[in-house]
């Protein structure tokens, strides 16, 4: 379980050590930027926001807002790189010569780095999962009004109970910013391999290309954990 | 569209001029994360004028009364009351810490010689209640004058307590604990006219409130999927019309802000009006989401009108009109170059609010290196101006500050490389009568007035 004092140690770490990007995409008077092809750019982009997903993500209780936005940003520059990927005479971003293949070694590796780190962690909290599950979203007392069945003292403290029974009461990444979406076996460490399945492994650790089909792997990742299946979780 | 940003003109944005009179908070350099302020409110009558800090303290300033030896010294604000509002507290059942920070501050309509406010954190709002006491009473038949109990059978005879007179002290007293009605972060709470209730909203949901009950609450806003995978949009701001006490507003983090009418269903997940401003294709960018989040959203006095602000810009809207702002005010478009960065330092989700002045003529708002932006709206005239501890000589003109947009940097200009980003004004008031306004930069606050005053 977390302690009270875990989180302020975070807070101090994050001061401590900013997000590590490289910014260089950032300088517009740097002359590669003027030329970097807009997917350069995007691939950046698309590394700090995922980098900010993760570090929003290790905070006990996310800013919803905050992730919300970086989320609809992924997905915003998802959009705009995948037709890009897919026009064969663009050659996709690792195959990018000269300048431009330098700096994206560099993202890529950057991008390969924070999630391997990410996985890592997660893993790692997954050891922390046996933490007590936090309820199913319970609506303020008084919800019932504005819906169809009155409310009976008893039967609304039931409610939230029997939901969570029912619906396994995770609703995939921004539930209550609770840990449970990192019971998904997805996030098993690699050594358990409980469910290696050829689509989902490669991915990860190997060349570091960003295809489409892994774009769509990470944004699955990232933000649609609920879609992926999930076998009943420890202690239900 | 009204002012070129970062611009200001000789004359300042309003027919006044804004001159310096108070700062409160320490001088040292180095700032304590528990002493930066987080909200500042006036009163109704502007009397008073409260701030809450990142360390759940709360504290009310009071405006001296007229006083003929120090002519001078009229309108200055001087601490009358300092509480602890809100502690850190544990949430056991969901591991989690609940920070103290208070995240807003209102008062309520004064009714009686006491006054109350309500403060908020992420989860817990209280009601708290300031009075007055300069008398005490003395000679008590059943104790004694250190308050402990007197046997019985010792009293012998009986007396008429009296009240004697003593040194004045302020009491703030919690009255009412409205907890565990947010599973989310509060971030806004808002009075209703009808001087009984009150909303709460955090990113997904709005209550309203009885003043009088806290063991339930009514859920008036849910806009929390079924799949929370689906949820793109959360809830930044909510506010009730200043006169009309079944109408309030909400606004998102996609730049929309919905009116509802608690008249027409309980729930009030159907708008009544939805206030939208098409995006403009030409500056679409990656972070065109983001800056349209709106970060603050105001009834003006005469409920006529609302603002809203987002990252770069406020916007004052019709209530009558839905399709488009009546004005956008530049706040800072300098920055519209410097998203990147922006965004890579996470100043991109700083949340800015705005005030309207007593009589809705101009707005304010604040913006990077301790500078904030007024709009008059009648000349639209704009002017930048900065709290700053060297031009704050009592009674000393603030000088309009500019920023360079490219180009050749004139004298007395900032060029935008040299914006200090950590300094950044996000709470302002303006009292609500008088030309007198807060402004919060860090853990100091500004006050100011005009020459006038």
């Amino acid at each position: 379980m977390l302690s009270k004092g875990l989180k302020r140690k975070r807070e101090e770490e994050e001061e401590k050590e900013p997000l590590a990007v490289d910014a260089w995409w950032l300088d517009p008077g740097h002359a590669s930027v003027a030329q970097a092809p807009p997917a350069v750019a995007s691939s950046s982009l698309f590394d700090l926001s995922v980098l900010k997903l993760h570090h929003s993500l290790q905070q006990s209780e996310p800013d919803l807002r905050h992730l919300v936005l970086v989320v609809n940003t992924l997905r915003r520059i998802q959009a705009s790189m995948a037709p890009a990927a897919a026009l064969p005479p663009v050659p996709s971003p690792p195959a990018a010569p000269s300048v431009a293949d330098n700096l994206l070694a560099s993202s890529d590796a950057a991008l390969s780095a924070s999630m391997a780190s990410l996985l890592e962690d997660l893993s790692h909290i997954e050891g922390l999962s046996q933490a007590p599950q936090p309820l199913a979203d319970e609506g303020p007392p008084g919800r019932s009004i504005g819906g169809a069945a009155p409310s009976l003292g008893a039967l609304d403290l039931l409610g939230p109970a029997t939901g969570c029974l029912l619906d396994d009461g995770l609703e995939g990444l921004f539930e209550d910013i609770d840990t449970s979406m990192y019971d998904n076996e997805l996030w098993a460490p690699a050594s358990e391999g409980l469910k290696p399945g050829p689509e989902d492994g490669p991915g990860k650790e190997e060349a570091p290309e960003l295809d489409e089909a892994e774009l769509d792997y990470l944004m699955d990742v990232l933000v649609g954990t609920q879609a992926l299946e999930r076998p009943p979780g420890p202690g239900r | 569209m009204a002012g070129a940003g970062g611009g200001g003109c000789p004359a300042g944005g309003n027919d006044f001029q804004w001159c310096f009179s108070q700062v409160k908070g320490a001088i040292d350099e180095d700032v304590a994360e528990a002493d930066i302020i987080s909200t500042v409110e006036f009163n109704y009558s502007g009397d008073l004028l409260a701030t809450g800090d990142k360390g759940g303290r709360v504290v009310i300033f009071q405006r001296e009364q007229e006083n003929k030896s120090r002519p001078h010294s009229r309108g200055e604000y001087n601490v009358y009351s300092t509480f602890q509002s809100h502690e850190p507290e544990f949430d056991y059942l969901k591991s989690l810490e609940i920070e103290e920070k208070i995240n807003k501050i209102r008062w309520l309509p004064q009714q009686n010689a006491a006054h109350f406010l309500l403060s908020t954190n992420d989860k817990t709002i209280k009601l708290w209640k300031i009075s007055e006491r300069d008398k005490r009473a003395e000679g008590y038949n059943l104790k004694d004058e250190d308050g402990r109990l007197r046997d019985p059978f010792r009293i012998t005879a009986l007396r008429v307590p009296i009240l004697k007179p003593m040194d004045l002290m302020v009491e703030a007293s919690p009255r009412r604990i409205f907890a565990n009605a947010h599973t989310y972060h509060i971030n806004s709470i808002s009075v209703n006219s009808d001087h009984e209730t009150y909303l709460s909203a955090d990113d997904l949901r709005i209550n309203l409130w009885h003043l009088e009950i806290t063991d339930r609450s009514f859920n008036i806003v849910d806009i929390k999927p079924a799949n929370m995978e689906e949820l793109t949009e959360v809830i930044t701001a909510a506010e009730f019309h200043p006169h009309q006490c079944n109408v309030f507003v909400y606004s998102s983090s996609k730049g929309t802000i919905r009116l509802c009418d608690m008249r027409s269903s309980a729930l009030c997940d159907r708008h009544s009006k939805f206030f939208e401003e098409p995006e403009d294709p030409s500056s679409r960018s990656f972070f065109s989401e983001i800056i349209s989040s709106i970060s603050d959203v105001k009834f003006s006095h005469s409920g006529r009108y609302m603002m809203t602000r987002d990252y770069l810009s406020v916007k004052v809207w019709d209530l009558n009109m839905e399709s488009r702002p009546v004005e956008t005010h530049q706040v800072h478009e300098y920055l519209r170059s410097k998203l990147c960065s922006l965004y890579e330092n996470d100043c991109i989700f700083d949340k800015f609010e705005c005030c309207w002045n007593g009589s809705d003529s101009a707005i304010m708002t604040g913006s990077y290196n301790n500078f904030f932006r007024m709009f008059d709206r009648d000349t639209r005239r704009d002017v930048t101006l900065e709290a700053s501890r060297e031009s704050s000589k009592p009674r000393a003109s603030l000088k309009p500050r500019k920023v360079c947009t490219g180009g050749k940097r004139k004298k007395d200009e900032i060029s935008v490389d040299s914006l200090d980003f950590n300094k950044k004004i996000l709470h302002t008031a303006w009292h609500p009568a008088d030309n007198v306004i807060a402004v919060a930069a860090t853990n100091n606050l500004y006050i100011f007035q005009d020459k006038i005053n």
